[in-house]
């Protein structure tokens, strides 16, 4: 009864971040950029009511931007965690499942990926095609998938040597059957909170390109941009632009981290009992 | 002894191919990803010069560039440049790479090792208290703070330190490894270090939580262990038993685990000198790749896969040598 | 006659139990020793017999005060006639009461056999003596425990215990793993210190041995000791025996015709009100389901039984 209870809470609580998320999300999104556009008559104003996180050089509401910001490097970190999350997936699966040859490869390839600093392999990536959000997107992706993989090999390893498993390839069932109703259900879970606990860093990464100058385009409202900006009015005492999107932006970071764990909980109870 | 330096030079040899391996990927790697990059090398070359050039030059700088060569043989000449030694001339120095990324090493080396050591430090510190305080109210907090640190991003940290050390408390210069305005035969050491503190500070937060609760855990793990309550059986208290036991087992994980994260250490140090106009490895790949720079891109590249292969290199060697169980294997 | 000597140990009424949390604010007692009563005289060796996941190891925990935080220890515990309070505890650690532990795996896996023997107080002179007497070759205090083998590890470990000079030693399953002359040399040792005045809880799984080398054997089951009687009661056979469930121990010995007792050992947190062998006991009466039985003298020895006799 009481186990219920506390699954129900987490359930709710999860859903309460993952609604803020989306309402923020889609507070980004809904806002028209004119919204945002504003006058050099109105630069440089501190936080107040009208304009909550103060107002940029060019007389821009921060709030704003840094919702819309917060809207982009969500929509980018979802869809560079996905793509890297799939490429852990197959990659862990087949290094696991392969021949040992396959094995060595997809090892030695994961050693390849982790031997370049990331933030190097990104700005590689992301020069090669050209800057913009193409780069930024192969370029995280292609670097978050790593650790997942390596989970995932293991626990492929470890679901092939089980019991039942080895029973049902005696009973004849084909490969793929084992894959489908074996395999998968153990490997969905990992798969979505994987991705889940990858999301937070692909944020981070994503804005830390866009400071370096390396993601989207300047008049882009994205945070690394907005931070990248306040530093040139920093000595002039304008804290406001580098403090409150850099804090907005830990806030979402720690919540969408929070809402993981809370899903890998609900989902792979046997890792939460610790 | 000699079955372990047999076996120390078996694991040097084993690795150096897989080095060697790695790195030859990291060039190809590289290098097609610059090829396919819209950004013009000769162009970015020529802008930098400053000057006009006839079609002539122009032609001249594209056949030393092999633009019309294959991809293929343009890599290999290139690679065989490499091998000399010759990492080509960087167009926004107009300085031959190899001698721009030594001296910057000089500066990103320092920024670094201070980093590292502080994060090392105080990181394991942190983590043995935790440990010791396991599930109470110090390590509750401790814990929660790392956690939220590990979600801070470091340039904004950066930017945040900045603010408050630099242009509210003015503790520290906003930028520059030495003051702007001085020779740099005449800038001391004391005024290196000032220049040094701030982003060292902010780089050691990149990875300080990560070693702490890394520590904390290896800790419990000790605590918990079957020969600590044995120890305590014979009359060791916390205190001794941190000592004896609790060190010896979590001290060389715990430096293992520091040299293996190099990669990160060296991705931060891109961000922390970018925040701080620190003259480093890491501001120049950025303003590499920012203005088309491709020989300083590729050069500094493959120069991070080596960092990073060498902090490995370290840490398996020290893995073989610290635990007795692979050590004494080989006498 | 025994009640004449001042004992060195006594345990009376000791239960031990672990708090357990569940999800949220749940939490559970587990107990895993109930209600034992063990007394231990100088100058003689007591064994603990009993199957395996009867809660014997948790005993010396108990008794040198370093159980985990979430276990409580009720009851009275005495040594040398004095409560043994939680300070008290912390000093004879080492010095008064000394633990040979189970397995290998209690020692430090990085520090060298030689100064882990000799632990925190450093008797290294004594140490090298004992190793001679043990037939362990001097380089061995330069291995690790890894290296040791199966026996030598045995003889570290009883090492670690003689070494203190304690009074009391408390030999954790000290022999499995010896050859039959290194176990025998090693429970050699401890009755020649037991001859000295110095006192052995012996706990082991082993019934045979128990009955050759100890003075007085504690018949233990799930978490408490049915039945303590002299070791020559278990050489006369079951009708010198008070308690059923010792009895039925003699009767499934192999030499004695290997006859299982039926049913299975109550585990912790799942324990019968009453008698904590009525569900297997062939003479449970009501009385046995309801009440837990008191610990009786009965013939020199003492059960824990309404019918023993």
């Amino acid at each position: 009864m009481k186990q219920a209870n506390r699954r129900t809470k987490l359930v709710v609580l999860t859903a309460a971040m993952v609604l803020v998320l989306a309402v923020i999300y889609a507070c980004g999104i809904l806002i028209p950029e004119e919204a945002a556009a504003g006058s050099f008559l109105n630069a440089k104003l501190p936080p107040s009511l009208r304009h909550p996180f103060g107002t940029d050089a060019l007389g821009r509401d921060l709030f704003l931007r840094t919702l819309k910001g917060l809207s982009v490097s969500m929509t980018i970190g979802l869809a560079a965690s996905a793509i890297s999350a799939v490429i852990a997936v197959l990659v862990g699966a087949a290094s696991a499942a392969g021949s040992r040859g396959v094995d060595a490869v997809l090892n030695w390839l994961i050693d390849l990926v982790m031997g370049v600093p990331h933030t190097i392999l990104i700005l590689l990536i992301s020069f090669a095609l050209g800057r913009g959000l193409n780069g930024l997107l192969a370029g995280i992706a292609a670097t978050h998938w790593c650790s997942l993989a390596r989970l995932i090999r293991g626990e492929v390893l470890q679901l092939r040597s089980q019991q039942y498993v080895a029973v049902s390839r005696r009973l004849g069932k084909s490969s793929g059957w084992i894959m489908l109703y074996h395999l998968l259900p153990h490997l969905a879970p990992q798969f979505v909170v994987g991705l889940v606990l990858m999301f937070p860093h692909a944020i981070l990464h994503e804005a830390s390109i866009s400071f370096l100058g390396f993601g989207l385009p300047p008049e882009q409202p994205a945070i690394g941009i907005i931070l990248a900006e306040s530093m040139r009015y920093l000595s002039a005492g304008m804290w406001w632009m580098a403090v409150l999107p850099g804090l907005t932006l830990v806030s979402i970071v720690l919540l969408v981290d929070k809402a993981g764990e809370h899903l890998k909980t609900l989902l792979d109870p046997y890792s939460a009992q610790e | 002894m000699k079955g372990t330096l047999k076996r120390l030079a078996r694991v040097f040899v084993g690795y150096g191919i897989k080095i060697l391996s790695l790195l030859l990927a990291v060039s190809v790697i590289s290098f097609t990803l610059v090829s396919a990059s819209p950004v013009d090398p000769v162009q970015q070359y020529i802008l930098g010069l400053g000057t006009a050039v006839s079609p002539e030059q122009r032609a001249e700088i594209e056949s030393y560039w092999g633009v019309h060569e294959p991809p293929a043989e343009r890599y290999l000449t290139w690679l065989s440049q490499v091998l000399r030694g010759n990492l080509g001339e960087s167009a926004i120095f107009r300085r031959p790479v190899a001698d721009i990324i030594g001296e910057r090493f000089v500066n990103s080396l320092a920024l670094m090792l201070c980093a590292w050591v502080l994060a090392g430090i105080t990181g394991f510190a942190l983590g043995c208290v935790m440990g010791m305080y396991q599930g109470r109210l110090p390590d509750r907090l401790l814990k929660k703070a790392c956690y939220v640190l590990s979600s801070v991003p470091t340039f904004w940290l950066g930017l945040v330190f900045l603010l408050v050390f630099s242009v509210w408390l003015k503790w520290f210069p906003i930028g520059f490894s030495s003051p702007v305005g001085v020779l740099s035969r005449e800038v001391t050491l004391w005024q290196k270090l000032h220049h040094l503190a701030l982003p060292a500070f902010t780089l050691s937060f990149l990875s300080f939580a990560n070693i702490a609760l890394h520590t904390r855990q290896k800790l419990v793990d000790v605590l918990n262990s079957e020969y600590v309550l044995f120890a305590k059986a014979r009359g060791e208290g916390p205190f001794t038993i941190l000592r004896r036991h609790g060190l010896r087992n979590i001290l060389l994980p715990a430096l293992t685990l520091q040299f293996a994260s190099f990669a990160e250490l060296f991705g931060g140090s891109v961000l922390a000198e970018n925040v701080f106009s620190y003259p480093g490895l890491g501001s120049a790949v950025s303003a590499a790749g920012l203005q088309g720079d491709v020989p300083l891109l590729l050069g500094i590249t493959l120069f991070s896969a080596l960092f990073v292969c060498a902090g490995n290199l370290i840490a398996n060697l020290l893995y073989g040598a610290v635990d007795p169980q692979i050590r004494e294997v080989g006498k | 006659m025994e009640q004449t000597r001042k004992a060195l140990l006594e345990m009376r009424n000791i239960s031990v139990s672990f708090r357990m949390y569940g999800r949220g604010l749940e939490q559970t007692d587990l107990r895993v020793i109930s209600d034992l009563h063990l007394t231990v005289y100088p100058g003689e060796i007591v064994a603990i017999a009993g199957s395996s996941g009867s809660g014997k190891s948790l005993l010396a925990s108990a008794i040198l005060g370093i159980l985990p935080p979430n276990a409580a220890v009720r009851g009275d515990l005495q040594y040398k006639g004095e409560a043994l309070t939680p300070e008290r505890q912390k000093w004879i650690r080492g010095r008064e009461i000394a633990l040979v532990p189970q397995s290998v795996a209690y020692l430090d896996p990085l520090m060298k056999v030689g100064p882990q023997t000799d632990g925190y107080y450093k008797p290294t002179k004594k140490r090298r003596m004992l190793f001679e007497r043990l037939q362990l070759p001097a380089s061995v205090e330069r291995l690790y425990p890894f290296q040791l083998s199966g026996g030598m590890a045995r003889r570290v470990l009883v090492s670690t215990a003689l070494v203190t000079g304690a009074r009391l030693i408390i030999a954790d399953e000290p022999t499995p793993g010896m050859s039959i002359e290194q176990a025998l040399e090693a429970l050699r040792m401890f009755r020649e210190m037991a001859d000295e005045g110095k006192s052995v809880i012996l706990i082991t799984h082993d019934i045979d041995l128990a009955v050759e080398f100890a003075d007085r054997v504690a018949v233990f089951y799930a978490g408490t000791t049915v039945e303590t009687a002299p070791a020559s009661d278990f050489k006369a056979g079951p009708e010198a025996l008070r308690h059923p469930y010792s009895k039925a121990l003699w009767k499934a010995l192999p030499q004695n015709g290997f006859e299982p007792i039926p049913g299975f050992q109550p585990y912790a947190g799942n324990l019968p009100e009453g008698c904590l062998f009525a569900p297997r006991c062939p003479y449970k009466t009501e009385q046995c389901e309801k009440q837990v039985p008191p610990m009786l003298e009965i013939r020199g020895g003492e059960a824990r039984c309404f019918h023993g006799a």
